[in-house]
């Protein structure tokens, strides 16, 4: 590697990394405006655990990030299983109107379901929740596994078919075990995207079910709070590692 | 082959994607186009009020402002992305994969957290003004915090892996050799890359930037925490439109020109490949 290319990358990781890693320092720094380095502390762990308020948030977006990560983890890969094995009208528009989602810029997604929700007299809270972040994940899960099953041997299934096996046998003995991967991959990546969303979250939530993202807005809008440095340390690291878990998992399946 | 399996996968997932998908946005459209109602919020009544507000002097500067943003921020990130994703193409694959991972988790970050990191650093006694201030550089802390400057660095700090990742995908693709055939028939590095390398990659530049430009209109949260003026994106008015004022026409308006903006981004974007793929057959 030339050495300006390596300057360059360690910049830029700076510029990325920095700002992420004075918020970890500070979760275990005593001076609670982060000015100097005043020794080493749990407290601020402690007082995020005892804010109820964060703590029942936290709870909330858990429940609602691990729901919607397994429905649209269902959903996709049925939806990917069926754009992969089937030929019928409208496969084309299927797969452009997914691909169209993923594209939408959150805002958008955002208030179009809060119309729905509202036309529809659905309450806001954590049904609301649940089905806008089902959907947003969606398209993700179903371009996740299509790539899984675009590198399936396709001599597979048909001599499975061939050796009698009906559609349902072919489905839970074949594609669901061979599927494995991706389905814990895509469940990993929708688990990091619920709990990460901010935009979709402000607007399909209503004041009785909480959720982290909001908590926190209305906590920092205001000024500095040392709970928060201590909950986002926790965030980031679980995002790092669901991150690097699911990377290792899709990147297997290539060697 | 017909059966209730088939249909029945097929069914569940286009209904899913028709209601949760297409028929939203088909009601954000409609209710553009409806007036406001005092109490029941909507009434059912045609009206292009929403969209003649939308020239008045007071949204018309804000749309402004948050095109001129979105607009630097999208340059700045391809500015600083290109030589990013080029370089990580060059790499070593087992480095490669290292650096994609590294830019990967910023992206599946929490947006709001990093917002709020860099809201620490820029602030009075954040890292940046007591570095400066120990180098010298500077007397009294510089004011970064509430200003348009800490809202771009804010906006290209969260949008930067958005314009690596499409872009890595189509450099990646780039046959490196056309390079050196170039630099061996005697062009310049200059010329090799107006004639030879941005051609062939502005797809993934255009890709880049789609994901960056529309998206950050709308991330009223940037502004709100980093920003002076409060409604410097549209998102920001889009977010007052709904749930402050109750608005819900002009919120719906606002919305549907962000989506026209992707639309015409979209199209310029597919004719860019459409003439690619033209001039590789007459060649």
């Amino acid at each position: 590697m030339k050495k300006s290319h390596l300057f360059y990358l360690t910049i830029i990781f700076i510029y990325l990394y920095v700002p992420i890693a004075v918020l970890g320092i500070n979760a275990f720094n005593l001076n609670r405006y982060g000015l100097r380095w005043d020794g080493f502390t749990f407290k601020w762990f402690v007082a995020m655990v005892e804010n109820p308020g964060l703590m029942e948030a936290a709870r909330n977006s858990f429940i609602v990030a691990i729901s919607s990560a397994s429905l649209a983890t269902i959903l996709g890969a049925l939806g990917a299983i069926g754009i992969y094995l089937y030929r019928f009208k409208g496969r084309f528009i299927l797969r452009g109107s997914l691909l169209t989602m993923m594209m939408i810029p959150d805002i958008i997604f955002a208030i179009a379901l809060l119309v729905l929700f509202l036309i529809c007299g659905i309450s806001l809270g954590f049904w609301s929740l649940l089905l806008a972040h089902t959907t947003f994940c969606l398209p993700f899960t179903v371009v996740t596994v299509l790539a899984r099953l675009h590198g399936f041997d396709p001599y597979l299934l048909d001599a499975a078919k061939d050796l009698g096996a009906s559609e349902s046998q072919v489905l839970r003995r074949i594609i669901i075990p061979l599927l494995l991967p991706a389905l814990i991959a895509s469940w990993l990546l929708c688990f990091t995207l619920s709990l990460d969303d901010v935009i979709v979250s402000s607007f399909v939530t209503g004041p009785s079910f909480d959720v982290l993202p909001l908590k926190i807005f209305s906590m920092v809008k205001v000024g500095v709070k040392p709970e928060v440095n201590a909950l986002a340390t926790i965030m980031v690291l679980i995002s790092i590692v669901l991150v690097v878990i699911s990377q290792y998992l899709i990147k297997e399946r290539k060697q | 082959m017909r059966s209730k399996t088939r249909n029945a996968i097929i069914t569940l997932i286009s209904l899913w994607v028709i209601v949760f998908g297409g028929v939203p946005l088909l009601l954000l459209l409609i209710t553009s186009f409806l007036k406001q109602h005092p109490d029941d919020f909507l009434s059912l009544s045609f009206s292009l009020k929403s969209y003649y507000q939308l020239v008045d002097p007071v949204y018309g500067e804000v749309m402004f402002r948050s095109v001129r943003q979105a607009g630097l921020t999208t340059l700045l990130c391809l500015i600083v992305g290109y030589p990013f994703a080029w370089i990580t193409c060059r790499l070593q694959s087992r480095y490669r994969l290292a650096v994609l991972i590294l830019m990967m988790i910023p992206f599946l970050t929490n947006s709001l957290i990093r917002t709020y990191a860099v809201r620490i650093l820029l602030g009075t006694n954040g890292l940046i003004n007591r570095s400066l201030l120990f180098l010298g550089l500077v007397d009294t802390p510089i004011k970064i915090m509430y200003t348009d400057l800490a809202v771009t660095l804010g906006l290209v700090y969260l949008m930067l892996p958005f314009m690596v990742l499409p872009l890595y995908a189509n450099l990646e693709k780039f046959d490196y050799r056309l390079v050196e055939v170039s630099r061996d028939l005697g062009a310049g590095p200059i010329y090799t890359f107006r004639t030879v390398v941005w051609p062939l990659t502005l797809p993934g530049i255009i890709a880049g930037c789609i994901m960056v430009f529309v998206p950050t209109m709308g991330l009223f949260y940037v502004a709100t925490l980093l920003g002076g003026a409060r409604d410097l994106l549209v998102g920001n008015l889009i977010h007052q439109q709904f749930l402050i004022s109750r608005n819900w026409p002009q919120g719906s308006a606002l919305s549907v020109v962000l989506i026209l903006m992707m639309i015409l981004m979209l199209g310029f974007y597919g004719l860019v490949l459409l003439r690619l793929t033209k001039r590789r057959e007459v060649v």
